[in-house]
This record gives C-alpha cells, sequence and structure tokens, in this order.
C-alpha cells in the first residue's frame, strides 16, 4: 500500500509482488471532447504552471502546433489538423495530446526499473522519477508515442494526470483550465455516459459517425476523446485507430523472458549431467608418451 | 624462464592473446550481469553491483564498447584457424563419439575442432548483433537516428543475441572444464603434449615440424626459487 489509500497501486513495474487489491476504488477519466475544443491552449499552460515546468521559448514551424511535439516539459501539446470534408468544407480539428492512460499500459510492461512505473488503483498511470533509471523504454513501449527522456536528468516524463491533485480529490489542472469545458473529468462511468450525450447531440447536428475513442487494444483508456469522425481517428493529428502493445515489445517482455532464462538453465544442467555421466575427458599417460615420441622424431 | 614440467609441452597462446582473451571475457561478464539485471525483474537486484539501475544503464554501454574492441582483437587473432574445411564435416559426422569424449574414434583434428569453430563464428556473429542493435537502443547518443519501431526491432534482436551469446559461452566454458588440462592454454599459455595428441593431432603434427613452439620436458627437477629450463 501507498502512504496514502488514495495512491495505492494496482500494477508496479518489474515487480512481481501481488499489489493490494482488496478494497473496491472507482476508476476514473479524463473526457476530453475534441468538437467543443477552441485551440486556446490554457490546459497547456496549466500543465507547466500546475507541474512546475518551464518550456523553452519555441519558433513558428508554419503551424499553430507549438511547441511542435511534446517535451519532457510539455506534457501535453495541442494538435492541430486540417480536413476538407465530403462537401468540400474545411474543419480545423484540434486534439489535445498526451497520455492516454491505457487500462494495459505498454509504458509499465516496458519498464525494467521496479516502480518507475506504477498504476494507481484508480487507473492513473504514473512515472516515479526516483525509481527510474533513463533506459528508455517506456518510449518503446508506448502504443501513443507519449514519453520523453529529459535532456537535464536522462529521466522519463509524462502526464501525471494530475495524480496529486486527483488523490485529494480535485480535478487535473488542464480541466480546471478549460475555458469551454472541453476538458471534464470524473469516474469513468461517469464519462462514458457523459459523452453518450455528447455523441447523440453530434449526430443531430450531421456528424454521423461521431463517437467515444476509448481503445480496446490497450484495454480502454482512461482519457478518452469525443471525437466527431470516430470512425477516422487517424485524421486528428494520427490518433491510432487501433493502438496495442507492439508484437515486439509483447514478445520482447513477455514470453522471452522466462523462455530464455529456462534456456540458459537448461543449457547449465545439461552441461552437469554430461559431467557427471561421461566424466572430465583427459588425456592419459599413453598420450604423452605418445606426443613425446613424436617430437622426439621431430628433433626438438 | 620456463615453468618446470615432466612432460613435452607445446605453445598455444602467446601473451598477448592471453591478455586479450581476459579483457574480453571480463567484459563479457560484466556485460551478462548488467544485462540481465536489466532484463528480468528478479535479477534487478544484480544492478547493485554497479550502482544502482541509472549507473547500471550508463555503464553497460561502455563495456559494450571495450569488449567490441577486446573481441575485435581476437577475432583477427584466430580467425585464420576458424574457417570451415573437410575435418570439419568428418568431424560433426561424428557428433556422437564428440560429444562422449571418444576421441580415439574422430578424425585426427587440427587447431580448432568444428565445435570450437562454431563457438567462435557463434560469438562473432552474436556480439555483432549486439552492438548493432545496442547502439540503436543507446539513447543518450542515438535517440534521434531511430524511429520507434526500429527500436523495438533493437530491443528484440538485443534481447536474442544476448540469450544466444549466453548458451554459447557456457558451451565454452564447459568444455574448458571437461576437456581436463585447457585452462592452461589460457593461463600458462601452453598445454601438455599429451593434451596436443589426444585432441589436437594434427595441429601437434604441424608443430613438431616447424619445431618452435615445441618444448622437450625439463631435464632436472626445480632448484629452490630457480626453476630450471630445458
Amino acid at each position: 500500500m501507498a502512504s496514502y489509500q488514495s495512491l495505492d497501486l494496482k500494477r508496479r513495474s518489474a515487480s512481481t509482488e501481488q499489489p493490494p487489491l482488496a478494497r473496491k476504488y472507482t476508476e476514473v477519466a479524463k473526457l476530453i471532447d475534441v468538437s467543443k475544443c477552441i485551440g486556446c491552449k490554457a490546459c497547456q499552460v496549466a500543465c507547466l504552471q500546475w507541474n512546475d515546468l518551464t518550456e523553452e521559448v519555441g519558433v513558428n514551424v508554419g503551424v499553430y502546433d507549438n511547441p511542435s511535439d511534446l517535451t519532457e516539459n510539455s506534457w501535453t501539446v495541442m494538435r492541430y489538423a486540417e480536413h476538407v470534408n465530403g462537401e468540400g468544407n474545411l474543419e480545423w480539428l484540434i486534439r489535445k495530446d498526451g497520455c492516454m492512460h491505457c487500462e494495459d499500459p505498454g509504458c509499465l510492461q516496458a519498464c525494467p526499473s521496479p516502480g518507475a512505473i506504477v498504476q494507481y488503483t484508480n487507473g492513473i498511470v504514473d512515472f516515479v522519477q526516483e525509481n527510474c533509471i533513463g533506459c528508455g523504454y517506456c518510449i518503446k513501449g508506448c502504443p501513443f508515442n507519449i514519453p520523453r527522456i529529459s535532456h537535464v536528468d536522462h529521466k522519463a516524463y509524462k502526464c501525471t494526470l494530475c495524480s496529486d491533485r486527483v488523490s485529494v480529490g480535485q480535478a487535473p489542472a488542464c480541466a480546471k483550465a478549460c475555458p469551454t469545458q472541453a476538458i471534464y473529468f470524473g469516474s469513468k462511468e461517469d464519462m462514458i455516459e457523459h459523452a453518450q450525450g455528447r455523441i447523440a447531440d453530434l449526430k443531430d447536428r450531421g456528424y454521423q459517425n461521431a463517437g467515444l475513442y476509448d481503445p480496446e487494444g490497450v484495454g480502454g483508456t482512461h482519457v478518452m476523446y469525443v471525437l466527431h469522425h470516430a470512425d477516422q481517428p487517424q485524421l486528428y493529428h494520427g490518433l491510432p485507430k487501433a493502438p496495442k502493445i507492439d508484437e515486439a515489445v509483447a514478445l520482447w517482455k513477455g514470453i522471452f523472458k522466462p523462455f530464455s532464462l529456462g534456456a540458459i538453465a537448461l543449457t547449465a544442467v545439461i552441461a552437469f549431467v554430461h559431467y557427471i555421466t561421461n566424466g572430465p575427458n583427459e588425456s592419459s599417460d599413453r598420450d604423452e608418451e605418445n606426443a613425446e615420441r613424436l617430437a622426439g622424431r621431430g628433433k626438438v | 624462464m620456463r615453468r618446470y614440467e615432466k612432460v613435452t609441452t607445446v605453445d598455444r597462446y602467446s601473451t598477448g592473446d592471453r591478455i586479450n582473451h581476459w579483457i574480453t571475457a571480463a567484459c563479457l561478464i560484466l556485460l551478462a550481469l548488467s544485462g540481465f539485471a536489466l532484463f528480468h525483474p528478479s535479477l534487478f537486484f544484480l544492478t547493485s553491483l554497479f550502482g544502482g539501475g541509472q549507473w547500471t544503464r550508463i555503464l553497460h554501454p561502455y563495456i559494450g564498447i571495450v569488449l567490441v574492441v577486446s573481441f575485435l582483437g581476437l577475432f583477427l587473432r584466430f580467425v585464420w584457424y576458424n574457417f570451415p574445411n573437410l575435418d570439419d564435416v568428418r568431424y560433426l559426422g561424428r557428433l556422437r563419439d564428440a560429444i562422449a569424449g571418444n576421441e580415439e574414434r574422430l578424425p585426427e583434428v587440427g587447431r580448432y575442432n568444428a565445435l570450437q569453430k562454431i563457438v567462435f563464428w557463434g560469438m562473432a556473429t552474436f556480439i555483432t548483433l549486439l552492438v548493432i542493435s545496442g547502439l540503436g537502443l543507446w539513447d543518450v547518443y542515438f535517440a534521434s537516428y531511430l524511429t520507434i519501431e526500429q527500436k523495438r526491432l533493437c530491443a528484440v534482436i538485443h534481447a536474442v543475441a544476448a540469450v544466444g551469446m549466453v548458451l554459447t559461452i557456457i558451451l565454452h566454458v564447459y568444455a574448458g572444464i571437461w576437456v581436463r588440462g585447457t585452462v592452461r592454454a589460457m593461463t600458462l599459455g601452453t598445454v601438455t603434449g599429451g593434451w596436443a595428441w589426444r585432441h589436437h593431432r594434427k595441429w601437434l603434427r604441424r608443430e613438431v615440424k616447424s619445431g618452435k613452439n615445441v618444448h622437450a620436458p625439463s631435464s632436472a627437477e626445480p632448484l629452490g626459487d630457480r626453476a630450471m629450463a630445458e
């Protein structure tokens, strides 16, 4: 159990001990309604401010995205995508990018350091920097390309879903700052229910394919989107349609580990059995005599 | 100064060969320990040997660089003796006898037998794979050169090649323990004539013919500190 009950762990990286599971907790979720986002970046500012982070002053790269990608400081970034719909009209699709807090987190599976990545019983996936060794395996495990390694301390950083705020009953800083209430926060159940209302509204207004983004391939996520075009999530700056932990990561961190330790142990056992059944392979005195005779003929 | 020897001895590894070999061996042991520490949660405690998880992550690739240089030295020293030939085919045809130690039923072997050559080329292959994939995982310097998909592939190749390498090392070390009189080749640099006669007779014949590296038994017991030479 963690120091605070509200921070009890459900999963812990590179650990085989049983975490406490007796109590039943409410799973939380953040719901981002893309159709209500105006791209003001108040969430980005709130995130930097609450987490005591400072982003470097960037340069304009020709689009509104600023910074142009997630960084070790910017744990959330507005992604602006232009989409010409079937009627020839331009749609500006703005998505708040950041950690999706997967129910089955690829980062946590890939992490080799015990307790550097944890998942609380409320579903939030958090990086514990004091245990992070900076190997970058979380980046390889993540299906959404979210974690970033700091150039200052070589440790991994990403959105915490304001686990510190949530543990004392507050909504994440981004949700608090959003002026259009495009970001909701609450129990996952409530958020799904709320999303259904929004989706019905969007369908009413002609977005036939409006829907909720809560991808099954990673066991669902604790950050969900309401999308006008849920059938084409890639429109939203490459949001993956069916994200899941990559086969290479699953192989490397799954079956291969016990298999190879077994193979090594087996080889050692076979060698030992070979020794006790065959005995040492020794050269005899006769071999020495033969060699001496041969060397003698060679006049050494 | 030559050691006192009751029997004929043959030079097998020069001082340079031996130093090179043991630097390589030390690197491989350190790499295996630090690599296993990050490979399986149950082995993470091994990071304590290197000053913690962060230090293990920092040191592992540098040790790898030393290994590459050192192994390249060994490779260039021994590659000439490790090209496959018809003897190897005959030897592998009698693999059962080789494993059972019935060497009188095996064809005469040169400097290395077929299994030793397989270990040599196996190590060269695995180390090459480990170095290439390892650079791809060395984020401090090379993070921006590869895509995430390529890095995932590197991680898999690195793990598979590392396990292959460990299995090969187990074979290599076991062979050295099982075949008595082998370890001295890498500690003293010489083997006994009987060892060479039994395990590498073709090589012994060549050495005898060239005459340079074969030493007759010492003629007298050593006196005090002064081991008598020849």
